[in-house]
């Protein structure tokens, strides 16, 4: 089987097993599942976000969470002010595209050195979170949106259909939304990095100097692929805004930036399907860890078992010392030994001469 | 005379209070295949960058077809028409062969034509068999020619090499002799080498670089022959 086919069996598969859950899952799961499921999907945008710049961009940006903590403000602003969810989405997409595209021009085009993006990154996300943190008083509001500081807003009013403020998304609408929103995000990504624009990018990952030497400008290719990180993350916060009606500062914090990459090291960089793996398991995991909570018992190791925090860092730790590039590539390469394997028995068979 | 392709005037790059390069006026005609060689420390290499954009010099000027291109981005460079094969392979290790060159070819051509060319170009540098293995596993060889591949596939008129027979089998180094000669009767180059056979296959003009100045400018036979050179490059070898 050449690489070609896998790659269409890879495709086809993520496709069938992801409709198949759409479609499933409200069907014969309760409710609470299909809540926490949803918001797994959610989450699986935002770990694609990463992805893209990080996995295939080479961008390691450790403030993800600025873009996604400001898609989700900026549709609870926007939809305390509008009433009508179809601008507000669409702000909540443009607005931190454009931050990114802002903070990317300096970036790149200051010609920042990796590490430094990394602290960079992470401090501007910080910064917004003590910034939004601040603002609990009734003086901070934008329009009529109170920005409420640590105490977040709640009650953000849900997605409706375009244009058509009288028929909200339900719950069960928002999981369909959700799931279709992560599969058009996974395949449209997949086009893309199959596109020139993607093998330009990659190509600058593997070695800047040569695609430069080659008359590529690896400041814009980065740049683009920086503003579409952003986008992305911010289309996810507008969902996670949605999904629980509730948008706090927290969702800048350290906390949650730091979990975006332990999503994309776990599952794997230079993939797509690694990182939504990643995060949809780590969720599960953490969610199911919390729900293991001992009330009376004072056992050690149920104490120990449900540490969520404890667990994920063992979790992490024992990645990146022992699997490195990640779940899904560590797969891939095992997979392609045991047929490099087979083929190579298969040729010295039939023409040992051959064999070099 | 016709517009020299590529001229410096007082080209110098100074890291600190070393000289790498030092005032180098280098003149090269349209079409033309010149030689530089020189002992190691020479500055050979950061004159390359120079050219290149990979590097900003301290004084002087660059002027390719009349354009000046000192301070122009690599990116820039590349666009306009130079091309360069460094010293150490620099090609995407992580890609297959194919996807190297194609990356390369895609730039200027239509993805049906940037295919076209990719196929030509894998014949051309004898890696047809090998191209879906991935460039960071092949012989160092074999990765000089996926650059030179890449540089080729970007067509541009004039071609930068640094030591582009280092490394490579008595054979090898013939076949990249024959490449060279080939490529200069539609391109100018500027080769950068340190094997005298090599020099002698494909060489007229030979530019000795010394100490970041130019020492001397003559034909093959000439510099061959020339005692100073001799001092200074070639002792070693004649010797040896």
């Amino acid at each position: 089987m050449s690489a070609r086919h896998l790659n269409l069996l890879g495709l086809a598969l993520v496709g069938i097993i992801g409709l198949a859950v759409m479609w499933l899952t409200p069907r014969f799961a309760e409710l609470d599942t299909v809540l926490d499921l949803t918001v797994y999907m959610i989450m699986a945008i935002l770990a694609l976000s990463l992805a893209l710049i990080w996995g295939y961009g080479g961008i390691l940006c450790f403030g993800q969470s600025a873009f996604f903590g400001l898609g989700a403000y900026t549709y609870a602003i926007a939809m305390f002010n509008m009433g009508e969810s179809t601008v507000p989405l669409l702000l909540a997409i443009v607005l931190p595209a454009a931050f990114a595209a802002l903070l990317g021009y300096f970036m790149f085009y200051g010609r920042i050195s990796d590490v430094y993006l990394g602290v960079i990154t992470l401090t501007v996300t910080l910064i917004l979170f003590n910034s939004v943190n601040s603002t609990a008083g009734p003086e901070f509001h934008i329009g009529a949106a109170r920005l409420g500081g640590f105490n977040g807003i709640p009650g953000i009013p849900p997605l409706n259909w375009p244009f058509n403020k009288t028929a909200p998304i339900d719950l069960e609408g928002m999981f369909y939304l959700s799931t279709g929103a992560l599969l058009l995000t996974y395949f449209g990504l997949r086009l893309l990095l199959a596109s020139q624009f993607g093998r330009i990018i990659v190509g600058i990952r593997e070695n800047e100097r040569r695609a430069e030497l080659l008359g590529y400008d690896p400041r814009a290719y980065k740049l683009a692929t920086f503003t579409i990180g952003g986008a992305l993350a911010g289309f996810a916060g507008c969902l996670f805004a949605n999904w629980g009606n509730f948008v706090s500062p927290t969702i800048f914090g350290l906390a949650q930036s730091a979990q975006i990459i332990i999503w994309v090291i776990v599952g794997g960089r230079g993939t797509l399907i690694g990182p939504v793996i990643g995060c949809i398991g780590i969720q599960w995991l953490s969610a199911a860890l919390g729900a293991n909570q001992p009330s009376g018992s004072s056992d050690f190791w149920s104490k120990i078992f449900a540490n969520a925090p404890l667990i994920l860092g063992v979790i992490l730790i024992a990645f990146v010392l022992l699997v490195p590039k990640g779940l899904v590539p560590t797969l891939g390469d095992l997979g392609q030994m045991l047929l490099n394997g087979r083929r190579e028995r298969k040729q010295r068979g039939l023409a040992p001469q051959q064999a070099e | 005379m016709a517009e020299p392709l590529l001229q410096t005037r007082d080209l110098s790059m100074h890291f600190g209070g070393v000289k790498a390069v030092n005032d180098v006026n280098f003149t090269l005609a349209q079409g033309e295949l010149r030689c530089l060689i020189g002992p190691n420390g020479a500055g050979k290499s950061t004159f390359f960058k120079m050219l290149t954009g990979q590097l900003e010099p301290t004084r002087g000027e660059v002027l390719f077809r009349g354009n000046d291109i000192s301070h122009a981005h690599a990116h820039t460079i590349a666009r306009m028409g130079i091309g360069i094969k460094t010293q150490v392979p620099s090609v995407f290790d992580g890609l297959s062969v194919r996807e190297n060159i194609w990356l390369a070819a895609s730039r200027l051509n239509s993805r049906e034509r940037a295919r076209r060319l990719v196929d030509e170009m894998l014949a051309r540098i004898g890696l047809t068999q090998a191209a879906d293995r991935i460039v960071g596993q092949l012989a160092h060889g074999q990765r000089q020619w996926v650059e030179l591949g890449l540089v080729l596939a970007t067509d541009p008129e004039l071609i930068l090499l640094d030591e582009p027979a280092a490394g490579m089998t008595h054979e090898e180094v013939q076949k990249t002799a024959e490449l060279v000669r080939e490529i200069n009767r539609t391109k100018a180059l500027i080769v950068v080498e340190h094997d005298m056979q090599f020099i002698r296959m494909i060489a007229k003009q030979v530019t000795v670089f010394n100490r970041g100045s130019i020492l001397v400018e003559d034909s093959v036979e000439n510099i061959l022959r020339n005692p100073l050179v001799r001092d200074i490059y070639l002792g070693k070898q004649a010797a040896a």
